[in-house]
């Protein structure tokens, strides 16, 4: 079996049409975040600390968090919203009475958690760039390392959600994952400074440090090996999710 | 044949929910998979559609292999599931434009088909209010209708009126029947004899996971006991001096009643009658029906006695 793009599509208009509804309801919460800590973190705090790397803290703080709102874009898609159609509203079984399959059910529902993460992360990047914290041109080649993160965040999560059984686990995925990848991810501070070099590979693990690393070298427009390595992580970790969330999505509509 | 089920088992776990079952579905009629609630029913229609693999057996449909050409298959089927699946937000209309994208309808065909679909199963009265404010049994008209997209050749009805009230089943089994005379054949699994009698002219009756009898209605009532019965409530003592002698076809028992089925009522009563010793005891003769037929291929009935 392989996904047909047709089928693939016609699950993320589902999604789509229903989102048509109810976007306020869900845009505005999700991009004010970001928004909030910038103004928060970045003016407020940024007051107190001068320089950040050679730049303004507000101006090193925006590029990670264009990382954080297409991570929370994709993550509550493939969290909440994805179980709820799982196991309370069975959507997904009455797509499967068509000639829908599981793969277009997967990729159907990535592409659309990777869509929402393109409208957060797309608004704040907006955002940035109105009060001048995106330095043009080549603050622009973060545009792609929105959908890639919002891919990397929407095969984490679906591969949680369809192994988890019960809902409740999705709050320890908020608090005991994301935030801490929010908070510690090199978004708010450079992690490999204050980690003793033996820890440093702890850093390195962690999936949004990678997409913020490509995110700040962007908007400095700087280049170093270590992005491969950067890129090479989050599409093979992406990869290795999926086909895994692929085993897992057969398991659980086909037996 | 169009569904064709050839040595079809499927095992979860421990439990083997179907168990050998062979089953013809034959084009243009409408087909009964009869039995209580755990039998293998679901299990079944699923690997009709192609959900379910089975563990061991075939399962062909139109002349396809389903678990190799699910897709084709699947395009030509409409199914029913037992549980209303809807987008509660939006409106029928709009849940019957997302279903059909499903099937890769495209307009005008979409809307056109739509508008069908609205008349055929009267549909208009609130065709764009949201679906959560929807009745019953205006959820249950428009989960067929999400069925009808594609106008699928074989329509698959799992349990299509359980929970309903009389009225809207009426109605229901009028679209059924309409459907039919326009040569969708329809598969349906029901627990209610009285459905199957009325919709179906073939039934397989499943118990445990086996196909225990099959044929039409009436034939499977001649063959397995007798148009008429006579029911009777008393002990085991009393039965054998009542009944013994007297010539039924055949003779079963639910807890306290016995049922004696027979050609001829009128003989049999008189017949009882003459051995009662005058207590008039009450005797109820009606016609035999399903349920009947499935107490006597199972040895419970269908509510578990």
């Amino acid at each position: 079996m392989s996904v047909s793009l047709p089928h693939a599509a016609a699950v993320w208009r589902r999604n789509a049409s229903m989102y048509r509804r109810t976007w306020w309801l869900n845009v505005l919460p999700n991009f004010f975040e970001p928004v909030f800590y910038l103004v928060s973190i970045g003016i407020g705090v940024g007051a107190y600390v001068t320089r950040m790397e050679g730049m303004s803290y507000v101006a090193f703080l925006a590029p990670g968090l264009v990382c954080v709102a297409a991570m929370n874009g994709a993550s509550f898609e493939v969290t909440y919203n994805i179980y709820v159609r799982l196991t309370f509203e069975k959507a997904y079984d009455a797509m499967l009475t068509t000639p829908v399959e599981p793969d277009d059910v997967l990729a159907g529902e990535i592409l659309w958690a990777v869509t929402r993460a393109g409208i957060y992360g797309g608004c704040f990047f907006l955002v940035i760039a109105v009060a001048g914290l995106a330095p043009m041109p080549q603050a622009l080649l973060a545009l792609p390392l929105i959908p890639l993160a919002g891919l990397l965040f929407a095969a984490i999560g679906i591969a949680f959600s369809l192994r988890i059984p019960t809902i409740d686990l999705f709050s320890f995925y908020f608090t005991l994952f994301l935030t801490p990848l929010f908070l510690f991810a090199d978004v708010f501070f450079p992690l490999k400074e204050r980690l003793s070099p033996s820890w440093l590979w702890v850093a390195e693990a962690l999936p949004l440090l990678h997409p913020v690393r490509l995110a700040r070298a962007a908007f400095r427009g700087t280049a170093d090996r270590v992005l491969l390595w950067d890129l090479a992580y989050s599409l093979g970790v992406s990869a290795v999710l999926l086909a895994w969330a692929r085993r897992g999505i057969r398991h659980r509509l086909t037996s | 044949m169009l569904v064709e089920l050839r040595g079809v088992s499927k095992r979860f776990g421990d439990r083997l929910a179907v168990d050998g079952l062979d089953l013809d579905v034959p084009g243009g009629g409408c087909f009964g998979l009869l039995g209580p609630n755990g039998a293998g029913k679901t299990t079944t229609l699923r690997m009709v559609y192609g959900v379910t693999r089975p563990t061991t057996g075939t399962v062909r449909v139109f002349g396809l292999d389903v678990t190799r050409e699910t897709r084709a298959v699947r395009a030509r089927i409409g199914v029913t599931l037992q549980e209303n699946v809807f987008i509660d937000a939006i409106s029928p209309v709009d849940n019957l434009r997302v279903f059909g994208r499903y099937h890769l309808l495209r307009e005008p065909v979409l809307s056109q088909r739509i508008e069908e679909l609205l008349d055929f199963l009267e549909l208009r009265s609130h065709a764009r209010v949201p679906v959560k404010v929807l009745s019953g049994g205006f959820r249950r008209r428009l989960a067929i209708a999400l069925s009808l997209m594609n106008q699928p050749e074989l329509l698959v009805l799992d349990e299509p009126t359980t929970g309903l009230d009389p009225a809207v089943r009426l109605a229901l089994w009028s679209r059924v029947r309409e459907l039919q005379r326009q040569g969708t054949t329809v598969l349906l699994t029901t627990h209610y004899m009285d459905e199957a009698q009325r919709l179906c002219d073939r039934v397989a009756i499943v118990a445990a996971g086996r196909v225990v009898g099959d044929g039409a209605p009436a034939a499977l009532i001649r063959a397995h006991l007798a148009p008429e019965a006579v029911e009777l409530d008393c002990t085991p003592e009393e039965e054998r001096r009542l009944c013994d002698g007297t010539r039924p076809r055949a003779r079963l028992r639910v807890g306290r009643r016995a049922i004696l089925y027979t050609d001829d009522a009128a003989a049999l009563v008189a017949d009882v009658r003459g051995r009662d010793l005058g207590d008039r005891r009450p005797l109820v003769v009606r016609p035999t029906n399903l349920e009947d037929v499935f107490l006597a291929l199972t040895g419970t009935s269908l509510e578990g006695a």
